[in-house]
């Protein structure tokens, strides 16, 4: 019966979800195991025990664990294998859970009132027998998935030390059809992949979504009517502004830290080249002036320098400007091609899609110590598009499985991978968000 | 089977030819008017009404085996135009050369590997080649615009060498014939 329901409802699902998010539904109530790949052995043991009381529609101690798994640092206890279900402090007894070899214990429970839950949470270091988290949050039951990442967000930094992301969104483009039959969307779904929410429909390509700061606005480029153009649009209200419509490119839009500019590709000058508009003035400042390729610009954190793909070496390889324009130099020396360049928070870490023959993987430069040191972080063979989490920890990207395109989420350390599957059609063009604002 | 386009490109191109010059030793042959009659209509008609002896008509691009074809193929990351395709070059640029309201679409496109803003340049580049091309045959810059799609219109999804050699390519589209 319960088996019966849950198929039923991923069956109905299916079409607007991803896959994994009906697999992490189903994991967080016993049944299929959520689709993860590799491990870590270094991951610290947490037992995650199912909410008590009344959490309305939301499994809120199953979308916990399925985060803190999900993240390749933590080793969740599988609740069929709970001895015992404390729901509140007084009834952690701790040499159980020594036992069972966990490092740290989750419980917690929901009070139901007039269409709000309280949620009540406790976290337990096991060895020191001390609790180091407790706090309460209240929400509308149409929010608990909300409130459910936000506790994996205060576990996950309050024992790593590092903020969580788990409460954040992530903008994708979908694909269905070929060639000029094909229909495209631009979506936007929590950080799991629950809540999809189609904010542009077209029959016309979309693609390189990317986030304002705020988290309230996505900028991406649309080819409808007839030629690309570079559109800002508000997620909640939908109302949108084309930016450029310049004739040949208007690609790659990004917006700079604070907010005000948004760096782009444009070809007007006769091949594509790095500019930086002013949005409230609408004034344009050239920033690469080359007879090459110069395009997908990031912005460095501290809103100071661009971080591009130019072929002005031969093949693509990511380069470095001042955000003010000026003489670009190299940035990436491993590997035959570089490109779409997506920077960690503090400016350290470089992913790139990284071409080597006819083998496309996500590769990490780290440039925390010294020279820099590169690392894999996905097994190919066509793998691009990579974006940080905001919190650095976690990299998206865009893979072909057959003839279609998929998401997989990626530690940086890359030991674990989670895949993100559309149940028809192509995913690609992965955009992590920022942080959200309480 | 790598050598199979081209090659198929190289009969295409060489049936076209031949059916170019079938179809305009037909035309001669049918109107041999005396040689004082096209001088008269050229000075006093409009040229779009009277076509020229020779010249191509809208008709002619349904029918004629080059002016049909209106794919070109390029090979990985390169947006150099292949010497087999330098018949359809010179039809379509004849073509637009004979009809001066025509208007051409240069449609570049690239294979699905590598990153989707760069491919988008690397279409238009493949645009801009064809599009030079027609220009050095005669054809007019104001006649001929070039987007590119990248790897967003891909004609085939398969991930091999086969499939990606037929994405590829700049389609050429009349806006007006």
């Amino acid at each position: 019966m319960w088996g019966r329901m849950r198929k039923n409802a991923c069956r109905l699902l299916l079409p607007l979800l991803l896959l994994p998010a009906c697999a992490a539904l189903a994991q967080s109530r016993g049944g299929l195991e959520i689709d993860i790949i590799g491990g870590n052995a270094a991951a610290l043991p947490i037992a995650v025990v199912p909410f008590g009381g009344d959490c309305g529609q939301t499994d809120v101690g199953g979308v916990v664990r399925a985060d803190l798994g999900r993240s390749g640092q933590f080793r969740t206890l599988d609740p069929a294998n709970l001895p015992e279900r404390p729901t509140e402090g007084s009834a952690v007894a701790y040499p159980t859970w020594r036992m069972l070899k966990q490092d740290f214990l989750l419980v917690g429970r929901c009070v139901s009132s007039g269409g709000d839950y309280r949620t009540e949470y406790e976290l337990f270091d096991v060895a020191k027998q001390q609790r180091l988290l407790g706090f309460a949050l209240t929400a509308p039951g149409g929010a608990m998935r909300d409130v459910a990442h936000q506790i994996s967000d205060a576990v996950y930094e309050k024992i790593l030390g590092v903020r969580g992301a788990f409460w954040t969104r992530i903008a994708y483009v979908t694909s269905t059809g070929l060639g000029r039959e094909a229909k495209y969307s631009l979506v936007v779904a929590d950080a799991d992949g629950f809540n999809p929410r189609t904010v542009v429909n077209s029959s016309e390509p979309l693609l390189s979504p990317s986030w304002s700061p705020d988290g309230h606005k996505l900028t991406y480029v649309s080819f409808e009517g007839g030629n690309s153009g570079i559109w800002i649009q508000d997620i909640a209200t939908g109302s949108r502004e084309k930016v450029t419509n310049f004739r040949g490119i208007n690609g790659a839009p990004s917006f700079s830290p604070d907010g005000t500019r948004l760096a782009m590709t444009l070809s007007k000058g006769g091949n594509p080249d790095i500019y930086v508009m002013d949005l409230a003035s609408k004034h344009l400042t050239q920033i690469t002036n080359q007879f090459s390729i110069d395009t997908e610009a990031t912005w460095s954190p501290d809103g100071n320098s661009l971080y591009f793909t130019s072929d002005r070496g031969g093949r693509p390889q990511v380069y470095q400007v001042s955000a003010s324009g000026g003489s670009a130099s190299r940035v990436t020396f491993d590997g035959s091609y570089n490109a779409s360049p997506s920077l960690s928070f503090d400016g350290k870490k470089l992913a790139t899609a990284q071409g080597a023959g006819n083998v496309y993987r996500i590769a990490l430069m780290d440039r925390s110590t010294g020279s820099p040191r590169w690392s894999m972080l996905s097994p190919g063979s066509l793998d691009e598009s990579p974006s940080f989490a905001p919190n650095g920890a976690m990299v998206l990207y865009a893979a072909r499985e057959g003839r279609r395109g998929v998401l997989y989420a990626v530690s940086a350390d890359g030991r674990v991978r989670q895949r993100l599957v559309l149940a028809s059609g192509d995913v690609r063009e992965p955009a992590w968000s920022p942080f959200r604002q309480k | 089977m790598k050598a199979s386009i081209p090659q198929i490109a190289r009969i295409l191109t060489i049936a076209g030819l031949s059916a170019f010059v079938a179809v305009g030793c037909a035309k001669k042959v049918k109107e041999t008017p005396p040689p004082s009659n096209p001088v008269d209509t050229t000075t006093t008609a409009p040229i779009n009404d009277t076509p020229r002896a020779g010249a191509y008509t809208p008709a002619d691009l349904d029918s004629d085996a080059c002016l049909r074809q209106r794919v070109v193929y390029f090979d990985l990351d390169q947006d150099a135009l292949k010497p087999e395709f330098q018949a359809i070059m010179n039809c379509h640029a004849k073509y637009l050369r004979d009809r001066p309201s025509a208007r051409l679409r240069l449609e570049g496109n690239a294979d699905e590997r590598g990153s989707r803003e760069y491919n988008l340049g690397l279409g238009e580049r493949r645009g801009n080649a064809v599009s030079s091309a027609l220009q050095a045959n005669g054809g007019s810059s104001s006649q001929l615009s070039v987007i590119s799609y990248g790897e967003e219109r891909p004609v085939c999804t398969e991930s091999n060498e086969a499939c990606w050699s037929k994405n590829r390519r700049v389609e050429l589209v009349y806006s007006a014939k």
